[in-house]
């Protein structure tokens, strides 16, 4: 059985408020792919929508966007895994096309958050926990992940200076990224200015600065066997890895609260599929919709030894100089985390590095790039790796 | 014809419960009595918390209740500036999770224990509270 290669990627910018609705959001973001893939919509055998649906009101939005993109008749379907729901996409997709059922097949990822508050919101993110036993305390993302926060800081000795440096290199490509919904630089005193928004307390330890941005956006990520791979893209990205694991979503399943063992689970995997260890990696995307998921994944990922990640920050290895850059388009930090799009948007850059397209935020001549994508407080994990051959 | 009798007592379990009817509904009515239960699989002696119906380990749905007691020790805990819809007039409030040995209990930290004696690896143990509106839950006191 052949390999199976990205021939074309694309997104949206990140933004607030969305002036559109969902099918020409998404439209956006997949007609940006088309361009890029240089394939008609005919050449699609099937599509994969990625989505969190309890922010719409159309239901199973799949048939809408198949239809909006002329992507009838061919089959359609829907797949949802929280926050990495499009890289759950890419997996299918890499699934259907490797036994042979289908050649290319599209994976689109969207999310119009703002169609419903900020409160709102949070109280829907949070129903990606345990509603029954969990919810009923009044839970939300930033309070999950910071009970991870405090748990690294007590194991590990991490500080929240630690975690606002993360925040810092986010910003410094954020600025440089036109896709990005934040744009603004970020500085370590803002975090310690008790005028200044980003310092503010939301979940103890994690203030504002610490946490990612809602956002609409969409993605999109075309997927080819070898066979069509080599007859019409330029330049194929093979996909050499594929993980994937879930962990209990109740708090008092986990094992520990200083990472996230489904993400290590799934790091492994691919690893192992791939052939490589994480010292081969030469750029990496990882899901820090807080500081500390960033911090956790350079543990989990093995870029760092247990409880050193911090120190991988505070020498500046993940910036785009270092040794091993990570989220050197601002992440979800800056670029913004339009749930059903983000896996997409993390796949579109290391593609993009690995093509060599990515302007000003360009790794030196990269081989090899990773993709750490997790659905709620690490209840889901892809991680996906990318080769140039 | 007589209404048929609905037990969603569940609704009670928390400031906002999110689940009307389950077959671990005696948790509230444990709840009531000043108890904090879990479940334990009488087949293969796993024991649950939070509590559950059926157990994944040997399949069986025939479950005993057993006790929260003694002491956990505080795993983690983070405490809430803001919260989602419906729980605005409890903040702030810190939420945690204790290691009891066997289990894990996750809930909220008593509200009367300052910021600054709140450590982890301290002993707590759950005890139930009374809520407004007839609510109630648990939260974890100075053991």
């Amino acid at each position: 059985m052949g390999r199976v290669a990205i021939i074309g990627v694309g997104q949206t910018a990140f933004v607030r408020g969305y002036p559109g609705s969902i099918r020409e959001l998404a439209f956006e973001g997949f007609r940006d792919c088309m361009i890029d893939a240089q394939v008609s919509v005919k050449d699609i055998d099937a599509s994969i929508v990625c989505s969190a649906p309890e922010y719409d009101k159309q239901r199973s939005a799949a048939g809408v966007l198949a239809e909006y993109f002329g992507l009838t008749p061919q089959p359609t379907f829907y797949v949802e895994s929280l926050c990495s729901s499009s890289t759950t996409g890419v997996r299918l997709a890499y699934s259907l096309i490797k036994s042979g059922l289908h050649d290319i097949v599209a994976v689109i990822g969207f999310q119009k958050m703002s169609e419903i508050s900020s409160p709102e919101s949070q109280e829907r993110m949070g129903r990606g926990t345990d509603v029954q036993w969990e919810s009923p305390f009044g839970t939300m993302m930033p309070a999950y992940y910071a009970m991870f926060a405090q748990g690294h800081m007590e194991k590990y000795g991490t500080t929240l200076e630690d975690l606002a440096l993360i925040r810092v290199k986010a910003a410094t490509y954020g600025q440089i990224n036109e896709k990005a919904v934040y744009r603004k630089a970020v500085t370590l005193d803002m975090f310690t200015d008790p005028e200044n928004t980003l310092s503010g307390p939301v979940a103890s330890p994690l203030r504002v600065g610490d946490c990612c941005a809602n956002a609409d956006g969409a993605s999109c990520i075309i997927l080819a066997s070898e066979e069509k791979a080599k007859a019409i893209c330029k330049k194929p990205v093979w996909i050499l890895g594929v993980g994937a694991a879930s962990a209990p979503v109740n708090m008092t399943g986990r094992k520990g609260f200083a990472g996230l063992e489904a993400a290590e689970n799934a790091g492994k995997q691919a690893y192992k599929m791939a052939g490589i260890t994480p010292k081969n990696v030469n750029v990496a995307e990882v899901h820090d919709c807080f500081t500390i998921a960033e911090m956790m994944a350079y543990e989990g990922l093995g870029f760092a030894k247990p409880g050193e990640g911090k120190d991988l920050i505070k020498s500046k290895e993940t910036y785009k100089e270092g040794s091993i850059p990570v989220n050197v388009d601002g992440g979800l930090l800056s670029k913004g985390h339009p749930i059903g799009a983000t896996g997409g948007s993390q796949v579109r850059t290391i593609v993009l590095q690995l093509r060599g397209e990515m302007g000003d935020m360009q790794v030196g001549n990269p081989e090899i790039g990773l993709v750490h994508n997790v659905g709620g407080v690490g209840l889901y994990a892809n991680v996906l790796i990318l080769g140039r051959s | 014809m007589a209404k048929k009798e609905v037990d969603d007592r569940f609704k009670k379990f928390g400031t906002v419960s999110f689940t009307a009817i389950t077959k671990t509904n005696d948790f509230v009515g444990y709840l009531e009595q000043g108890k904090v239960m879990g479940t334990k699989c009488k087949k293969c002696n796993l024991q649950f918390f939070p509590p559950r119906a059926d157990c994944f380990q040997c399949l069986s749905s025939d479950m005993e209740w057993f006790e929260v007691s003694g002491t956990g020790t505080l795993l983690t805990f983070s405490k809430l500036q803001y919260g989602p819809v419906g729980f605005e007039g409890d903040l702030p409030y810190c939420i945690a999770v204790l290691d009891y040995g066997d289990y894990k209990v996750f809930g909220r930290i008593a509200k009367d224990i300052a910021d600054e004696d709140i450590k982890i690896g301290m002993q707590m143990k759950a005890v139930v509270n009374k809520l407004p509106n007839d609510q109630m839950n648990y939260v974890f006191q100075k053991a």
